[in-house]
């Protein structure tokens, strides 16, 4: 009974780690895309200032009920994916919410915010969130057949569903999954770019070309319900790579290292890769990533 | 406590502080000085190391630029982004022909002060303004932000009668969904 309450006080702590380490990861990133451009770019804390401007504007925009909870789904799947995952293994505080199975649960609620956000954005009214949500949704059906295909793999090879059954097996052998399953790896490597939508798979957003495209009816207050949603997700999904393939992290030191060095992969991907097309971006995932994904199960099942 | 005077004024000098380091701006690239907006944004005078960003929709942005002479026909366009914007809100004016009309202050189908229409913030003169001025004008914004001087927008808001009024005078058919802020 004791251990459920650190883990209950752990995962709010979680949350608020989440935060800041999310909004912290997209200033650096504006500012190492600012230094590839040759420029001097924001300061690295230039997000926080953002979201506390956001946060003091006001929203009087009214298009109906599910406009204005179409964030709050976003911001609930995120705090429901980020609670699941473990952060620091082997810690009573920080081991979190997870529960055999977590990885199947994972693999439903991760859709689950943008559906929403897509219902909200369709009450708007606004022809360019129509063109954000189905490109976000087709993009979404290229990027999910890979990510599925690389967990599923790994729930084969190692016979269980939860992510800490895997780092103790990590753990056990003394190798990485990124290494004992590299083709699971790679699928769910590539996969992650389009989750991360930075360009080249920005079409969701694409500012120049959709007005930002599902949000952009969303000004103050909402924007900034979705910024931060945003970077909670994004230290979720960074953190379940850390889990899944980097061994985990047993530290906090560990963790930012190893979150920090998969989060440039999608990153400095982007700086150098302009904007595909819907089509292209949907070839891409079901090109490469998906025979990586084949791979990975052919491998599970033999191995 | 939450509404004393003093505490209040605190809030004020955060949201102010955080206001004037973040603004997110809708170029609206009316006339001919939209063209020096790009040199500003990147690489050259990277406009971005001031917490100045370009925003997609008028939904999400805190300043409207007005890059240049407004012709009748845009006027009413312009005027409905501008009651999408959401509080607070600041507009600058660019280029002289924002001023007094510029180099079409005889034009039969432009206007010639845009103070009548929008409450205009800052001015930044010029035909046109070079982005060492544009850089200029927003710094001279983000001081007024600080000071609380930035009020255009309840000015607007105030005098709205004055300012229909004379929007109506230049949009005769007025079919626009009414300000509710
Ligand atoms: S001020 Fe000069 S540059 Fe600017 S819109 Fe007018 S004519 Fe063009």
């Amino acid at each position: 009974m004791e251990s459920i309450w650190y883990k209950i006080l752990g995962a709010i702590i979680t949350v608020i780690v989440a935060f800041i380490v999310g909004l912290t990861y997209m200033g650096l990133s504006r500012k190492i895309t600012a230094r590839i451009q040759n420029r001097k770019g924001p300061p690295f804390y230039q997000n926080f200032i953002d979201a506390l401007k956001l946060a003091s504007k006001t929203s009087a925009i009214h298009h109906g009920f599910m406009q204005h909870i179409g964030p709050a789904f976003m911001m609930i799947t995120s705090i429901m994916s980020v609670l699941v995952v473990p952060v620091l293994t082997g810690d009573q505080w920080f081991s979190n919410l997870n529960f055999k199975g977590d990885l199947i649960f994972l693999l439903y609620i991760m859709v689950f915010g943008p559906l929403g956000m897509a219902l909200g954005a369709g009450q708007t009214g606004n022809p360019n969130s129509a063109i954000g949500v189905t490109r976000g949704l087709s993009q979404m059906v290229g990027f999910e057949i890979p990510w599925v295909m690389a967990l599923v793999a790994l729930m084969m090879q190692y016979k269980t569903a939860s992510i800490v059954d895997l780092i103790n097996i990590q753990q056990e052998q003394g190798v990485w999954l990124m290494f004992s399953s590299p083709f699971a790896f790679i699928a769910a490597v590539l996969a992650m770019l389009g989750m991360f939508r930075y360009s080249p798979f920005d079409i969701v957003g694409a500012p120049t070309e959709l007005a930002s495209g599902p949000v952009s009816e969303n000004g103050g207050k909402y924007l900034f319900t979705l910024m931060s949603s945003n970077s909670i997700f994004a230290f979720a999904k960074l953190t379940l790579y850390v889990d899944l393939f980097l061994g985990g992290a047993s530290n906090i030191v560990e963790l930012l290292i190893k979150t920090f060095a998969i989060y440039l992969i999608p990153m400095l991907y982007g700086t150098v890769s302009p904007r595909y097309r819907t089509e292209q971006a949907i070839k891409y995932f079901w090109g490469w990533p998906l025979f990586f994904g084949f791979l990975a199960l052919l491998y599970a099942a033999i191995f | 406590m939450i509404n004393d005077k003093n505490s209040q004024k605190i809030v004020d000098i955060i949201q102010n502080w955080s206001r004037k380091h973040s603004i997110w701006v809708l170029a609206y690239g009316t006339g001919c000085g939209a063209i020096e907006i790009p040199p500003t944004m990147t690489s050259r005078y990277d406009a971005e190391r001031l917490g100045v960003r370009g925003a997609a929709t008028p939904r999400q942005a805190d300043v409207l630029l007005i890059t240049g002479y407004l012709t009748t026909k845009t006027l009413k366009r312009v005027i409905r982004v501008y009651e999408q914007m959401q509080d607070p809100k600041y507009v600058i004016g660019f280029g002289s022909c924002t001023i007094n009309g510029g180099m079409y202050y005889d034009s039969y189908n432009t206007i010639k002060v845009l103070d009548k229409y929008l409450p205009v913030d800052v001015y930044i003169n010029g035909c046109m303004p070079r982005p060492e001025a544009v850089l200029a004008g927003f710094g001279k914004l983000q001081q007024l932000i600080a000071e609380g001087k930035a009020n255009g927008a309840t000015k607007y808001k105030e005098n709205l009668e004055w300012y229909r009024g004379n929007q109506k005078k230049i949009i005769p058919n007025w079919v626009m969904p009414e300000y509710n802020w």
